[in-house]
């Protein structure tokens, strides 16, 4: 299984039967629809990009073209049951600021994102080079990923916004992993709640 | 793609009143239409599409005859466009109070003998869509596939969701908002003015006195024109162009190309436009606000349209019906889960672009009017009435 397919099943996995999810960056709207036919999810995609979002006018699943920097005034407080951010914090300025909107507008938040201190980035910067690998592909001057982090990092942010950790993982090779995931996984999966 | 190609409008007389929200009652009136595509066996597939200020129901296709004569909206609907008249049936109705052959000013008050003119009762966006619900029902439609409609056309559409929630299956409701805010009403109003004071106006009588308040519709248009416009679009258009290579420093005379167009504009319009309807249709604008009856909270107004599946679509350099009075829909159908897709296009016409063939725009119409077709389809497979 590819990474991006294992992601996608172990997001999916986490997600409750019959929830109501917003999606945050959703794409073209493969796991709202997927979460639909498979779980009885009902809820919204956000997307920025107008490709995905006639995509997803084309699976006819909700979306909402919004630019996500603006915040999510849209919605109200605990509104969602899940609120997924899949790959799309990376993305953002505001990191801080777009869990916390993530917290407030739903119960359960559900976010991944590249992990930098998978062990061949540690390796590549050791060497005095930042990593191109197949999970980053970017070079430093080209990278849409302007929010650096590691699994670790998301750990002691997520204490210090006050955020209850209630399953986290790393992904490595379409693989979960459990065990030293800052150092073995280059992706990181948390599910949280508003402590 | 092919055009609809010559189409004939229809006329419907209505017998039974009409009760008008401002509280007068139509005592009988006309609608006129135009239809384009087949309706299939189970009336199903119709798609309704209401006019803005100063279009009608020649939404698509020509009129015999007549050179230039294509419907208003005949980039979106024909065969193979977007709103595809293989598949659909697409209606196109003109609004009560109109100049274009549905009941209006224009026509004889059966009261007194004498055309209506001024006298033409006020008529409401609710109106509008209470007399196209009968015209459906005279034609044998008991649910709608889509209505669609841009701006006030939009105002139309969103009010049929609240009216008749359970006779129709999509809203697509383009550059439109849930009201006018002060800004809007105020250019209602500087146009009015233009109107009212124009010294041939008469009270709105002026064609008993055998004259037309020309010049105050003239600028009533001009006004009304820029505000379609976006600041850039008017810029990259006409810039600081001036109609002769040497300024001449009058006052009165024209200068530059943006004036000459404004008036010419402004003229071609005093020349087939009705004051009075106007008057009545930037009114019926400025009173929209289906908030009001539910203490402001639109929300609650989106109450009943559970089930409707709604597409919306604003435009980015629209000053006058802005992306952020369209994310105010949004909000209040999310409030209520109801089903929407919204796309901010991001277009530098302003809110002229609902009118014009934006590639991404058309594609998102297109994918919406696909599902729906493929909707009808399964249904009409399936003998499962909608």
């Amino acid at each position: 299984m590819s990474q991006r397919n294992a992601e996608f099943e172990a997001v999916a996995s986490l997600v409750p039967v019959g929830s109501r999810v917003l999606d945050l960056g959703c794409g073209g709207g493969a796991m709202l629809e997927h979460l639909q036919s498979v779980k009885g999810c009902s809820g919204y995609g956000v997307e920025i990009a107008d490709d995905n979002v006639l995509e997803c006018t084309r699976r006819g699943v909700n979306v909402v073209q919004l630019n996500l920097e603006e915040g999510l005034a849209l919605f109200d407080d605990k509104s969602f049951d899940v609120v997924l951010q899949l790959q799309t914090l990376q993305n953002l300025r505001n990191t801080e600021h777009m869990l916390r909107e993530t917290a407030r507008v739903g119960r359960i938040g559900i976010v991944s994102f590249p992990n930098f201190a998978h062990w061949p980035n540690r390796l590549s910067v050791l060497r005095g080079r930042m990593p191109v690998t197949r999970d980053l592909p970017y070079q430093w001057y080209d990278t849409p990923n302007i929010r650096v982090g590691t699994y670790a990092d998301f750990e002691v942010l997520a204490r210090r916004m006050g955020l209850q950790i209630l399953d986290s993982f790393g992904l490595r090779g379409g693989q979960v992993v459990r065990r030293w995931p800052n150092l073995t996984a280059s992706a990181a999966v948390f599910k949280f709640e508003r402590a | 793609m092919a055009s609809v190609g010559q189409v004939t409008p229809q006329r419907l007389h209505f017998e039974a009143p009409l009760p008008l929200r401002g509280g007068a009652t139509l005592a009988g009136y006309d609608l006129v239409y135009e239809t384009y595509g087949r309706l299939n066996a189970a009336k199903s597939n119709a798609v309704l599409v209401c006019h803005a200020l100063n279009a009608s129901h020649h939404v698509a296709g020509t009129h015999a005859d007549q050179p230039r004569s294509e419907g208003w909206w005949d980039n979106l609907v024909g065969p193979g466009k977007p709103l595809d008249t293989n598949r659909l049936f697409v209606i196109g109705v003109n609004n009560l109070g109109s100049c274009f052959g549905s009941t209006g000013p224009l026509d004889t008050n059966p009261a007194t003998g004498r055309p209506w003119g001024a006298d033409f009762p006020v008529v409401t966006v609710e109106d509008w869509v209470d007399a196209q619900a009968r015209l459906l029902d005279r034609l044998g439609i008991e649910r709608l596939a889509a209505v669609l409609g841009g701006s006030l056309g939009g105002m139309q559409a969103l009010s049929w969701t609240m009216r008749y929630p359970q006779r129709l299956g999509h809203c697509i409701a383009i550059a439109t908002a849930p009201n006018l805010s002060a800004q809007n009403i105020a250019f209602n109003e500087v146009a009015r003015r233009a109107i009212i004071t124009d010294p041939d106006f008469h009270g709105g009588h002026y064609r008993s006195h055998g004259v037309l308040p020309k010049r105050g519709l003239t600028v009533a248009r001009m006004i009304g024109h820029i505000t379609y416009l976006s600041d850039d679009s008017m810029e990259a258009k006409f810039g600081r162009a001036m109609r002769e290579a040497e300024l001449n420093y009058s006052t009165q005379e024209i200068e530059f190309q943006i004036e000459s167009y404004l008036r010419h504009q402004g003229d071609k319009f005093s020349e087939y436009f009705d004051a009075n309807t106007y008057l009545l249709i930037t009114r019926a604008l400025d009173y929209f606000d289906p908030a009001s009856a539910h203490g402001g909270d639109l929300s609650a107004a989106f109450g009943n349209a559970q089930g409707i599946q709604f597409t919306l679509v604003s435009f980015s350099t629209d000053w006058r019906f802005s992306p952020a009075r369209s994310r105010e829909i949004v909000k209040a159908l999310v409030d209520n889960r109801i089903d929407v897709r919204y796309a901010e296009i991001d277009a530098p016409h302003g809110h002229d672009a609902f009118l014009l063939d934006d590639a991404r725009y058309h594609a998102l119409l297109r994918a919406t009017f696909d599902r729906i077709a493929a909707e009808i389809k399964a249904d009409v497979a399936t003998g499962t009435a909608p």
